[in-house]
């Protein structure tokens, strides 16, 4: 394996991590605009939060697939066809969440309750159905010596993976209660906190479970175990210092550990597979390998350089436009026919 | 049906509705930018009434565009594995660098755009909205890099299997992406001008009972997208033609196929106006011919011959082995007079509508079946979008890569039939939806007009609200 096949490796690693970092709290605000607002001006309050940054916030995962595709065409190819019919689901969820959030302030108050819905149930799907894919990913799939999965439903939807896509869904729901929290003033800041308090107590017995599950579904421990460990445990330590900065309503520093850990979360599957970004459940001979699934190193070196150069930029106008609106948000801003 | 058939189906069905999207939006946001432009300059508050007026109509387009989007990005790995396995080491690089680039530029400086006014200063505000223009039109050069590879494969070698990268200097100097990139473009600009034009042409017809200041300022976009299509249909014409051109070298077989010539040509070579071809058994069964127009339209001179399908068959099995090299001639012959002739409506309309709204003379505003006209102009740049990327695609049969990769071998060999059924009928239900909403929400923004935003504004006083207070961090 090339240091650059490493960078390439490190780099799809560190861009699913940015979209978990990013796009997370924004599926966490999307399910509580129908979970955690009393009222439709609390429904566009939670909205507001998020109104201007979600849709830069979605790139990363198109930045991630596509980077995929440039640097290891071998894995996007038998990852998304082998899990067509889950992917097309988490698209079918992105569909509908991503126009709810123009549809619901342009359509009659009557059809608003619609947009509503699709928003929070689309903001459910993608997490849930990523999570699903990511874990049995890690466990192991059937692929076959021309790298093509043909898996069946036992497959995609087992103990491990259901309790995977529940734990993705859980961690990218508190981030969003943690970024409600810390966006916003009045009744819904309090209810956020509380909500968030509460299910801490519900993820804890979930990390017990995951662990567990990952002790016994995966090879992590036996190939990596230090790290493995390690990476666990600072999930755990995370998981606390959010649940105590949530108490002591330091909100700035919850949303950070939750975002964190969803950080942790990809670093320990990216970690788990390497050197392979594959597992085969056939034959480990059948596993994709990052030193044989990369594109040429001309390829690599010429996206690096442009990645190198490209991302420093991206970075600085996502945080101006944070700084920009940094201001918590106290009452709708949706201006229309009340 | 077989998978290559529905996945071809999906890559069609997809591609088309997301394209409905992306020129209009590439094309309104300029406008929307324009405008602002104006405000800015002039400072009169009418342009920024129409600038967020034409702005909202805008973000509807984005809305749909961004998420539809998304399939495509993914469905080169879900249908096309083995596609994306040959063709990764080039065509993945292009799709990266644009949602590198001018994803999250467009998205970015959108929703900064969206959520600023008069919060940032004007000049800061204006800027946002180029940003976006930028980022809009970076888009559209990437991802076009990536399919003039697929129409005309340059700077790569055949190694390990796959197609790899040699020269990405020369993959983004393909002289094929230069004339895909111009018709794109100048497509977009058009449709925008079109499409305000022809929507503020509607709110005309009943201008009797619209307020004396809302009727100018229809009349102002009447005016400006009339510019602007003008502009940009003499345009999408001058590089339309240069690719016909380019085209009779690089790929003959889809010329012919465009002007439905299964025979050779004479010299001077006639043009087929209107005809019809019997695919089967790859004749022509009636056409009615205008002589010397094929050498004009080929080589501007009244001599010249082009060679037919028959022989470009030859020439491509000679080349690439048997198979067979026939697209879908009919469907071709008329994207292609379709596409063209809408192409020449609108700037006909755009040349003739400036014309009928001079400042001296403005009949165009007198008579309703010219402003229903202008109105129904709106939906050309749709259809004739579409007729272009069908001549595009489908004149690359049997092709993914031309001459190096073909549809057969690029289909996903373990996705199934009904994965791809259920999928289609999804999509199909989807887009429905989708469309049909967003339709009944550009007519009711419409009926809003450019005056109802202030109007509410003065209405609530503001004053009580204030969303942005206490600093969060």
């Amino acid at each position: 394996m090339s240091g650059l096949q490493f960078f390439w490796f490190l780099l799809i690693g560190v861009l699913f991590s940015g979209y978990f970092f990013f796009e997370g709290f924004d599926y966490g605000v999307g399910m509580a605009v129908q979970t955690l607002a009393h009222n439709e001006d609390e429904k566009d309050q939670i909205v507001a939060t998020i109104g201007p940054v979600w849709d830069g916030n979605e790139v990363w995962l198109l930045t991630a697939g596509g980077a995929m595709f440039a640097s290891f065409p071998y894995w996007y190819a038998s990852l998304f066809s082998g899990y067509y019919l889950i992917l097309f689901v988490v698209l079918f969820g992105l569909i509908i969440r991503g126009v709810s959030f123009e549809f619901r302030h342009k359509v009659p108050l009557k059809q608003k309750q619609r947009w509503n819905w699709t928003l929070s149930i689309g903001s459910f799907i993608v997490p849930f159905f990523l999570g699903v894919m990511f874990i049995s990913m890690v466990k192991g799939m059937p692929i076959d010596a021309q790298g093509n999965m043909t898996a069946t439903f036992g497959d995609y939807f087992n103990l491990f993976s259901i309790v995977g896509g529940v734990a993705v869904v859980l961690l990218t729901y508190l981030h969003g209660l943690n970024y409600i929290a810390l966006k916003t003033e009045g009744a819904v800041r309090q209810r956020a906190r509380n909500y968030a308090q509460f299910l801490y107590w519900v993820l804890y017995a979930g990390l017990v479970v995951f662990a567990v599950l990952l002790f016994f579904e995966t090879d992590f421990f036996k190939l990596h175990a230090v790290a493995t460990l390690a990476l666990v445990v600072a999930l755990v330590v995370l998981t606390v210092v959010a649940h105590v900065a949530s108490f002591k309503g330091t909100e700035l520093v919850a949303f950070l550990a939750s975002g964190i850990s969803l950080v942790v979360v990809v670093a320990l599957l990216f970690q788990g597979l390497f050197p392979r970004v594959l597992i085969s459940s056939i034959s480990p001979k059948y596993d994709l390998l990052i030193k044989t699934a990369s594109s040429s190193p001309y390829t690599l070196k010429v996206m690096s350089i442009v990645a190198i150069t490209l991302v420093p930029f991206v970075l600085a106008y996502t945080a101006w436009a944070y700084y920009i609106f940094r201001k918590r948000i106290k009452q709708p801003v949706v201006v229309g026919e009340k | 049906m077989s998978i290559v058939t529905l996945a071809r189906f999906q890559f069609a069905m997809t591609t088309i509705f997301h394209f409905f999207f992306v020129p209009f939006s590439i094309g309104t946001v300029l406008i929307v930018a324009i405008l602002e432009t104006c405000y800015v300059v002039t400072k009169n508050e009418q342009y920024k009434q129409l600038t967020k007026f034409w702005g909202n109509i805008m973000l509807l387009s984005f809305a749909v565009g961004v998420v539809t989007g998304i399939i495509q990005e993914f469905q080169f790995g879900m249908n096309w594995s083995d596609y994306s396995r040959f063709v990764g080491d080039i065509f993945g690089a292009p799709l990266a660098i644009e949602a590198l680039l001018a994803f999250f530029m467009e998205s970015t400086f959108l929703g900064l755009w969206m959520f600023t006014w008069d919060r940032v200063s004007k000049k800061l505000h204006l800027l946002f909205i180029w940003l976006v223009v930028v980022g809009s039109m970076a888009s559209a050069l990437w991802i076009l890099a990536a399919n003039s590879f697929m129409q005309h494969p340059v700077g790569y070698v055949i190694r390990h299997g796959r197609a790899e990268m040699v020269n990405f200097f020369a993959v983004i100097t393909n002289a094929q992406f230069f004339y895909e990139y111009g018709h794109v473009i100048t497509g977009a600009i058009t449709m925008g001008g079109i499409i305000v034009a022809g929507l503020s042409a509607f709110q005309l017809l009943k201008k009797d009972k619209l307020e004396k200041t809302t009727v100018a300022l229809y009349k102002k976009t009447v005016r400006l997208g009339l510019v602007i299509s003008l502009v940009g249909s003499i345009s999408v014409m001058g590089v339309g033609d240069l690719q016909m051109k380019a085209l009779i070298k690089e790929q003959p077989m889809k010329f012919a196929a465009m002007e439905g010539a299964y025979k050779d040509s004479g010299d001077p070579a006639a043009w087929t106006l209107i005809g019809w071809a019997n695919e089967a058994k790859h004749e022509e069964v009636f056409g009615i011919k205008i002589p010397y127009m094929l050498s004009i339209l080929s080589y501007d001179k009244l001599s010249g011959s082009v060679k037919g399908m028959d022989s470009a068959n030859k020439a491509l099995i000679k080349k690439y082995g048997k198979r067979n090299y026939y697209p879908m001639v009919n469907m071709m012959f008329w994207s292609f007079r379709v596409m063209a002739g809408f192409g020449a409506l609108m700037f006909l309309v755009s040349a003739l509508g400036l014309f009928f709204t001079r400042k001296k003379k403005a009949i165009l505003y007198e008579h309703k079946w010219m402003l229903w006209i202008l109105g129904m102009m709106t939906f050309t740049p749709f259809i004739a979008n579409t007729c272009g990327w069908l001549i595009t695609e489908l004149g690359r049969y049997p092709w993914t890569v031309y001459g190096l990769f073909t549809i057969k071998q690029s289909v996903s060999p373990n996705v199934s039939a009904t994965s791809l059924i259920i999928s289609n009928t999804v999509y199909f239900l989807l887009f429905t939806t989708l469309a049909a909403t967003m339709v009944s929400l550009v007519i009711r923004e419409l009926k809003k007009g450019p005056e109802y935003e202030e109007q509410q504004l003065q209405l609530a006083n503001q004053a009580s609200v204030d969303p942005f207070d206490k600093g969060a961090f």
